[in-house]
């Protein structure tokens, strides 16, 4: 049995749910869901890659990698917003996050 | 059952199984350690695709750099990380219902487009071992037509850096620090002062 792209495509797609799952079952501990963000970021990329190889077309890791790049500033704002609160607060909870609501 | 399929559901199965790990973790720090494992195994999945330069660039910005910044954080931060498990039962049902949903529909569409689609026509991976190494061929195309999404590229992580430096640095009250300007520009004028007291009353602060 050979590897096709619809392997590739099944892991991406299954990794993209657990990412979702994670964000809807841990719904009050936001660095699992930053983490969360980071593995339904990691299988969009592997879609990606894998349609520019089946493609024979480079264009599609070019977009991986700016992916890759955006995927590293939003976790490296997002955690320090999240040190910050945390100093504020004293503690993360996310239902606490509220008080910028108007 | 070939080599290459066997890496393949070895590299799959480890993926799935640590992305399942980060999520239902009891403690944030092994969730990490998954997600590095999860990103290492996706570098050996890109491996097998031909990207190698993507491989590697996933192993040293994620593995390297960004599972490293969440390891730091999580440490750093002294939460009790046990309260925040709360309703992760609750959600669990609602959670499976829609994300086994989200998945039958995306490999449904993932079978479609892998038969049908654009793709299907070619039915192997590019070959890595082509004349143009992978790097190279994606260097060409970077460097060239994709130039200003480059730089945008730059730009982006240079606001996201100075913005993490903005929101992190703070000035504690009553520390006293170095001032090297004004260091520099004491003059004997204003560094010293004259003044004349008059005897029997001594000087107060």
């Amino acid at each position: 049995m050979t590897i096709g792209l619809i392997h590739y495509l099944s892991v991406a797609a299954i990794l993209f749910t657990i990412g979702v799952l994670g964000i809807f079952v841990n719904r009050k501990n936001i660095i699992v869901i930053l983490m969360s963000i980071e593995l339904i970021l990691l299988a969009v990329n592997i879609n990606l890659v894998a349609f520019s190889a089946y493609l024979h077309d480079v264009v599609g890791q070019i977009f991986a990698m700016f992916v890759l790049t955006v995927a590293a500033a939003e976790a490296a704002v997002g955690l320090a917003i999240l040190v910050t609160f945390f100093r504020n607060r004293g503690d993360i909870a996310v239902d606490d996050a509220s008080v910028m609501k108007g | 059952m070939d080599l290459q399929a066997i890496a393949f559901y070895l590299l799959a199965a480890i993926t799935v199984a640590s992305g399942l790990l980060v999520i239902t973790a009891r403690n944030p720090v092994h969730s990490v350690l998954f997600l590095i494992l999860a990103f290492f195994t996706a570098a050996g999945l890109f491996v097998m695709l031909g990207a190698e330069f993507l491989a590697m660039l996933l192993v040293v910005v994620y593995v390297g750099a960004v599972a490293v910044l969440f390891l730091f954080v999580v440490m750093m931060l002294d939460v009790d990380f046990s309260q925040l498990r709360e309703g992760f039962s609750r959600y669990l049902p609602i959670g499976m219902v829609v994300g086994g949903v989200l998945a039958i529909e995306m490999i449904l569409v993932a079978t479609t487009v892998a038969n049908r689609g654009a793709a299907s026509l070619n039915a192997a991976p590019a070959n890595p071992d082509a004349a143009l190494p992978n790097a190279e061929a994606i260097g060409r195309v970077l460097y060239t037509d994709y130039v200003y999404f480059f730089q945008a590229a730059g730009l982006v992580l240079l606001v996201a850096m100075i913005g993490a430096i903005v929101l992190t640095l703070r000035h504690r009250p009553g520390v006293r620090r170095q001032n090297i300007a004004d260091q520099v520009a004491r003059t004997l004028e204003s560094g010293m002062e004259i003044v004349q007291i008059k005897s029997g009353e001594g000087l107060s602060e």
